[in-house]
């Protein structure tokens, strides 16, 4: 079983949904990402979205627009991140780490070099938001052969044939992106998410994952009752930008969102049935 | 991951690209899933209007009528007899409507923005021609039109930011990344994603994810069919040659796709070399990029060993764009298409040059073939004969001669 799944089971035996804070890797600059990365563990992360800079990161908004030229600023590449996560798991053995990004870093590297180097470094899952499942089986495939799930993400856009497709190629978890927009947009509505998340699972016995839009503690808790986990970056990405000038500040402000997004979320799946 | 096809395989040209469109390695659809279905869509409605009498009626007649079509194909003479080889011919597209070849895609895909029910179209431009052309066929449907322009380009191209408004489009200046087409192209990407139940985006050029390389490249292929038919009734014979600038490569493909089979038609595809190939200070992905993606589709791309996208120059707004359209990329590979780079200074002469003899200005993007056909002309004979696409006229670009010439205007 793999590590992501293993993390899901654990959850599901203690009623709790899963907390996937993303962070781009290497913002403001790189030494704050390993620290960042255990602190948000210990603020109650489940898993770890790591985002891999980008020059032209077409589905962000502004937050992590920038946050990527902070990181690029450093040239965080690919190669980069993956040390990262080498040493991240120099401390931490149990927390899946998700790579999210987009396809050019990874073509240049080769498919299959990614795959051995990220296996190799302790990477769980891959996510390439400009990959969809129809161009996706080589790089799927080079994933699965490490053991890596591959990520896939769902939209409003997607319709039922969509849904399947991308049930048939996913790996871990799939991600439903909440909103049609970029990421830190507008605020997700609560019921029509539901209403297609329980379209999802009709088609893929995976744990979903909602995310874009979730900006506070009581939209974590919201979604925390119809989803299996709960992503947020760009509210985390803000503190960042807010504390260039001091990364443990950052950090600390970061660990107080999780905190409470923890907490509330607790809350809302052991008072409300799922 | 290139695709050799030997001669004895001449691939059929128009089968190109596949239903998934790629043209070889080339092309696809990369893109976040809340657009894959749009796209669908929008390749569904594209092919049932390509079969619908109606639909290509209306485009034949606005051609004809609005934009001006067809575009003579001139003689040069005297430019001609001054390099003393082959006959030069300029397919004349900086005399359609708004001043260049984009009016011939932008008119198509509003017809089919509009029958697919859309009100508000979008789009990204670089010199501002294509945001002109949109803008135009926005006001003349009565459709909300926005243009996404890079901050640095809106200094460069200031008349047609000003043009634009004039024609009711907002201009959004664009601040992220460097400031020129590629981030303008992100931004309309992030607002069509956002507005994705109302609103067309309009492509300007063969590049972005399926079917916008096919599509743009059909609308554009008026040019190359009427070159076709004009030349072979002025010389009786097809063309030696075609030469055509290439930024993301519209109007190249539209001269050349009608041309692909005719075996002893050479074409070349001029690159904005900027300051040198091998200064890096350039525009020219298919000389010397390598293979990527961004912005929809594999392609050859301007890139570091990182794959991240590194900022071009070019003294042309137009071509100053790191990517490629993936038709071209795959015409490179198989050897149908020489790409070529021709640098600033080449351009520039160019475009005095062709003002001088022939009394044409053309803009600097189209000065980049014209460059190139200063120098293939006289290796011909004078039995020969080639077609440049002077894709737009150059009034946009007086402020950008005089400036680098020291000139106030």
């Amino acid at each position: 079983m793999s590590r992501i799944a293993a993390r899901f089971e654990a959850l599901k035996a203690r009623g709790r949904k899963a907390l996937i804070p993303y962070i781009t890797a290497g913002d403001p600059e790189p030494g704050n990402t390993v620290p960042l990365m255990h602190e948000m563990v210990t603020a109650g992360a489940d898993i770890i979205e790591l985002g891999v800079p980008f020059s032209d990161p077409m589905a962000d908004g502004p937050v992590i627009q920038q946050a990527c030229e902070r990181a690029l600023k450093h040239r965080t590449s690919l190669r980069k991140v993956l040390e990262m996560v080498r040493e991240f798991r120099r401390d931490n053995i149990e927390t899946p780490v998700v790579l999210m990004g987009y396809l050019n870093p990874v073509e240049i590297m080769g498919y299959e070099t990614l795959a051995e180097d990220a296996a190799r470094a302790g990477v769980d899952g891959v996510l390439t938001v400009d990959l969809p499942p129809e161009e996706s089986a080589e790089l799927a495939g080079a994933l699965k052969r490490h053991g890596i799930d591959p990520i896939f993400l769902l939209a409003p856009t997607s319709h039922e044939g969509r849904i399947r497709s991308v049930s048939e190629v996913a790996a871990g978890f799939v991600y439903y992106v909440s909103l049609k927009g970029v990421t830190g947009a507008a605020t997700l509505d609560v019921d029509a998410v539901a209403e297609k998340l329980a379209l999802i699972r009709r088609q893929t016995a995976l744990p979903v994952g909602v995310g874009f839009g979730i900006g506070d503690a009581e939209a974590a808790a919201k979604v925390s009752r119809i989803a299996d986990a709960v992503v947020v970056g760009s509210v985390l990405v803000k503190r960042i930008a807010a504390n260039v000038d001091d990364p443990a500040a950052g950090r600390r402000e970061v660990a107080q969102v999780l905190a409470d997004m923890r907490r509330a979320m607790d809350q809302a799946t052991t008072t409300t049935p799922a | 991951m290139s695709t050799v096809i030997k001669p004895e395989q001449t691939p059929d040209w128009r089968a190109f690209p596949d239903a998934r469109g790629h043209f070889g390695p080339y092309g696809g659809r990369f893109v976040s899933e809340t657009l894959m279905e749009p796209l669908l869509e929008l390749q569904e409605a594209y092919q049932r209007y390509l079969q619908d009498p109606q639909f290509l009626d209306e485009l034949d007649r606005d051609l004809v009528h609005y934009v001006g079509r067809p575009s003579p194909l001139y003689l040069a003479e005297r430019l001609t007899r001054e390099l003393g080889g082959a006959r030069v011919y300029l397919k004349r597209e900086d005399l359609n409507h708004t001043g260049a070849h984009k009016v011939n895609n932008t008119i198509g895909q509003a017809l089919l923005a509009k029958r697919m029910g859309k009100t508000r179209i979008i789009a990204e431009t670089g010199a501002g021609q294509h945001g002109v052309a949109t803008a135009t066929v926005a006001a003349r449907l009565g459709l909300e039109c926005v243009v996404y322009m890079g901050a640095e380009d809106i200094q460069r191209q200031a008349p047609n930011v000003y043009r634009m408004r004039l024609l009711g489009a907002r201009v959004v200046p664009v601040t992220s990344g460097s400031r020129t087409l590629k981030d303008a192209l992100n931004e309309a990407m992030r607002d069509w994603v956002t507005h994705v139940d109302n609103t067309f985006y309009i492509i300007g050029t063969v590049a972005g994810p399926h079917p916008y390389p096919a599509m743009v490249r059909d609308f554009q292929a008026i040019i190359g069919r009427e070159a076709r038919e004009q030349y072979q009734a002025a010389e009786g014979r097809l063309p030696d040659a075609l030469v055509a600038c290439v930024g993301g490569g519209s109007n190249a493909i539209g001269l050349f796709h009608p041309f692909l089979a005719d075996e002893g038609v050479a074409m070349y595809g001029v690159e904005a070399a900027g300051d040198g190939i091998d200064t890096g200070r350039h525009s020219a992905p298919l000389c010397a990029g390598k293979p990527g993606v961004l912005h929809g589709n594999r392609t050859y791309l301007m890139e570091d060993e990182d794959g991240q996208i590194i900022e071009t120059h070019s003294v042309s707004a137009g071509l100053d764009y790191p990517g490629v359209g993936p038709e071209h990329a795959w015409l490179k590979d198989v050897g149908r298409v020489q790409y070529v780079p021709i640098t600033d200074r080449e351009a520039m002469e160019a475009f005095h040059r062709l003002t001088r003899t022939e009394g044409i200005i053309p803009a600097l993007e189209s000065s980049h073939a014209i460059a190139y056909g200063l120098k293939l002309a006289p290796t011909l004979d004078p039995a020969q004969g080639i077609i440049i696409n002077l894709s737009g006229r150059g009034d946009k670009d007086i402020n950008t001669v005089a400036r680098l010439e020291g000139i106030e205007l």
